[in-house]
């Protein structure tokens, strides 16, 4: 389904991303842990398409087109969705018409009818659920006065109402005291099908014991540095990002 | 930032969409203005000498008058010896009723989507349609009149209605007040009227949709709103002119009596031609608006979306002279290119126990320049007043100007003036946010900016308020991308 190839990315000249190779296929959760500033969010935001960021190499096939030559929006009807770290205020439109305007434009563009406000709202009722959102919440200005909670609540309802194909969680649990981060698995691992991918941005080994991926990888300084299943996430967690830097380290003066 | 100028360009590139003209034979005056020019107009239409005197004295002391120049805008000096003060198109004969008016100036309404026809009209809405400088028709006036209701032309009134002309023209906005106040009294062509009795709520929304036509013919309308003691009205205006290279001035009055317990809505979208996108053309839009809550208990509110016109110069304002009298001022400007608009209102308590709430969101594109200019002064006398003002601004892009100029004038110590302000820009990541979501950045930027004019927005009667957020979308379509 997805395809990164010797990713290259950088922001006003600095590089961030150095080369990032990773497979995803349909059905898999796939998390990228690191420690700060070692590139994790730089990609999420390379892959949704955030402009501020110039790949300088490399490629990126989503269900066989090339997701580099997509606008972000053309990306999300694509089915790329990408679950923000700091989900933005929107004063004055309330979660409600700022949805029905992008489940509508995402449907448009696969070929299918818009929703008129009846169907609309049963879809919002029946998604609602999966998150524990209350209807109140999505009649306000969309994240203006949300809690921490309440914002990443509403990243995975709207998740939940766009049906992408490509899911990809930044740092979700950021923020999250542990009802949340139940709800917020919850909501996510209910989403999950043969049919779409998630790859899940964390610090922390925390999240992956409600979201159990299928193949960790450690990035660092630009590079995924290690792969494996799940058992790597508690190694880190137990170990920390120290190890992982040494060896990086000491394979490159070798 | 490179994507946000991008985006403004795209944004910036819209087309005016009422900018064409009509060629129909016309009634005009010819060029230039003086005293002989004034008598020839109020001859025309065949008004009583009090009136041709009325609009005599407001010509001389215009005489010694100088233009205002205090405004934040900038455009050459306006030659109005090179206009034309009347121009009517010729009807075969007077219309009685809808019936008999010529039907290609029907056609000229249908296009802008004002239907004249009262079976086709929206139920609820009565309209008066001026052209140039005068009213072609009026609509619901029948339905409207067994209620004692008055909602004619201007011209009609001064014929049908003279005592009740006479005592109220000049009440609130005075020929004195200022340069085009002064002009428009002398020179005011058509407009319209409207009176409620005392004890009624008028059942419809009553409009004026003014619309310019004539090249080189300035657009001098008056409206005169009388709200006698506990009676109700909402009235709404419209106005769009065709696109030309040169500059039109519209200078209009308006003027609003509300008695005791009486309320007054008057909303305006105002989409008068912008001038194209390097600033060649457009409308000078200076208008004096003004309502006077005469009664205790008055309330007066004035809602405005001003989209159109090259340089706007207006500031609706409200006279709170009866007790717990209220004032109130909602306002969504937006500039594009190279529009200039230096808006407000004034607020002046004199009545004790009186509010007012002002309410303007400035939104600024391209290479505009936007001004919020304001005024509460609280009077001696004006115990306990209070005021409430919120200034917002918004810029698109990094080439267009936000200003807020504030004045406040307390005389009462036991007043209470509050007065916030904001200025933030459309953010990228706001944007961003929508894109990953699915939606068009032009969607995006129309779905923001509608939220960021709500408050006003939901000031409007619905039908209104439906055009007015396509409206805010087109004149900012093009100016982000």
């Amino acid at each position: 389904m997805l395809s990164i190839k010797n990713l290259h990315a950088s922001i006003e000249g600095t590089e961030i991303l150095r080369g990032i190779n990773l497979e995803v296929k349909a059905g898999e959760v796939h998390a990228i842990m690191g420690p700060n500033g070692s590139g994790k969010s730089t990609l999420a935001s390379v892959l949704a398409g955030r402009e501020e960021y110039e790949v300088t190499d490399g490629e990126v096939i989503f269900k066989g087109k090339n997701l580099l030559d997509l606008a972000p929006e053309v990306r999300a009807r694509e089915g790329v969705f990408l679950a923000f770290q700091y989900p933005v205020e929107i004063p004055g439109v309330s979660s409600t018409n700022f949805l029905r305007t992008a489940v509508n434009q995402v449907r448009e563009y696969r070929g299918l009818e818009a929703l008129d406000a009846v169907k609309f709202l049963t879809l919002m009722k029946e998604k609602m659920k999966l998150v524990e959102i209350d209807q109140k919440l999505l009649s306000r200005s969309l994240n203006e006065g949300f809690s921490g909670g309440e914002k990443k609540r509403n990243e995975i309802f709207q998740m939940a109402m766009l049906d992408p194909t490509l899911s990809i969680l930044d740092e979700t649990d950021s923020g999250l005291d542990i009802d949340a981060l139940r709800i917020v698995s919850n909501g996510v691992n209910q989403l999950k099908s043969d049919k779409n991918a998630t790859i899940v941005v964390t610090h922390y080994q925390r999240l992956l014991d409600y979201i159990v991926p299928d193949y960790v990888h450690v990035l660092f300084k630009g590079r995924i540095v290690k792969s494996g299943t799940k058992d790597l996430a508690l190694e880190l967690e137990e170990k920390g990002y120290d190890w992982i830097k040494e060896e990086v380290d000491s394979a490159a003066t070798v | 930032m490179s994507k946000d100028n991008s985006i403004l360009e795209e944004f910036t590139s819209k087309e005016y969409e009422h900018g064409w003209s009509v060629n129909f034979e016309a009634d005009e005056a010819p060029i230039g203005l003086n005293e002989g020019i004034i008598q020839w107009i109020s001859a025309k239409k065949e008004e009583p000498k009090w009136l041709l005197e009325w609009r005599l004295k407001a010509f001389r002391i215009w005489l010694t008058m100088t233009e205002p120049e205090w405004a934040n805008v900038n455009y050459p000096k306006i030659n109005l010896q090179g206009l034309r003060y009347y121009s009517a198109p010729k009807q075969k004969k007077s219309a009685k009723n809808l019936d008999e008016i010529d039907p290609e100036l029907i056609a000229i309404y249908e296009r802008l989507g004002i239907s004249l026809n009262e079976q086709k009209r929206l139920e609820g809405i009565a309209v008066d349609a001026v052209l140039d400088s005068v009213s072609v028709a009026t609509t619901f006036r029948g339905t409207l009149s067994k209620l004692g209701i008055v909602f004619c032309s201007f011209s009609e009134a001064v014929k049908e209605h003279p005592d009740l002309v006479k005592k109220y023209l000049g009440s609130v906005v005075p020929m004195t007040d200022n340069y085009y106040a002064a002009l428009n009294s002398a020179v005011f062509s058509d407009g319209s009227f409207c009176y409620i009795p005392k004890g009624v709520r008028c059942p419809m929304e009553l409009s004026t949709y003014f619309r310019i036509n004539a090249a080189n013919t300035g657009q001098f309308e008056r409206t005169l709103i009388v709200a006698e003691d506990e009676s109700y009205v909402s009235y709404l205006e419209g106005c769009t002119a065709p696109q030309r290279d040169e500059n039109q001035l519209h200078a209009a009055v308006v003027e609003i009596y509300a008695g005791a317990h009486a309320e007054v809505k008057y909303s305006t979208v105002q989409n008068w031609f912008p001038g194209d996108k390097n600033g060649k053309g457009g409308i000078y839009n200076f208008v004096t608006k003004r309502g006077i809550c005469a009664g205790d208990y008055a309330k007066i509110s004035w809602t405005q979306v001003e989209t159109g016109s090259a340089v706007t110069w207006k500031y609706p304002s409200c006279i709170l002279k009866g007790d717990h009298s209220i004032g109130e001022f909602y306002s969504v400007a937006v500039t594009n290119n190279y529009q200039q608009a230096d808006t407000g209102t004034k607020m002046i308590h004199i009545g004790k126990n009186t509010k007012s709430r002002i309410v303007s969101k400035g939104i600024s594109a391209g290479k505009s320049q936007n001004s919020y200019r304001g005024q509460v002064q609280v009077m001696k006398r004006a115990d306990n007043a209070r005021n409430f003002s919120q200034c917002d601004s918004l810029l698109m892009g990094d080439r267009c100007g936000a200003h807020t100029f504030p004045y406040i004038d307390i005389n009462n110590a036991s007043a209470k003036v509050e007065h916030e302000a904001t200025t933030s820009k459309i953010g990228e990541d706001q944007i961003f946010y929508c894109n990953q979501r699915g939606i068009a950045t032009e969607d995006a930027v129309a779905l923001i900016v509608n939220g960021y004019a709500k408050e006003v927005l939901n000031q409007l009667p619905m039908e209104f308020a439906v055009e007015a957020q396509k409206l805010l979308a087109l004149t900012l379509e093009g100016s982000v991308g």
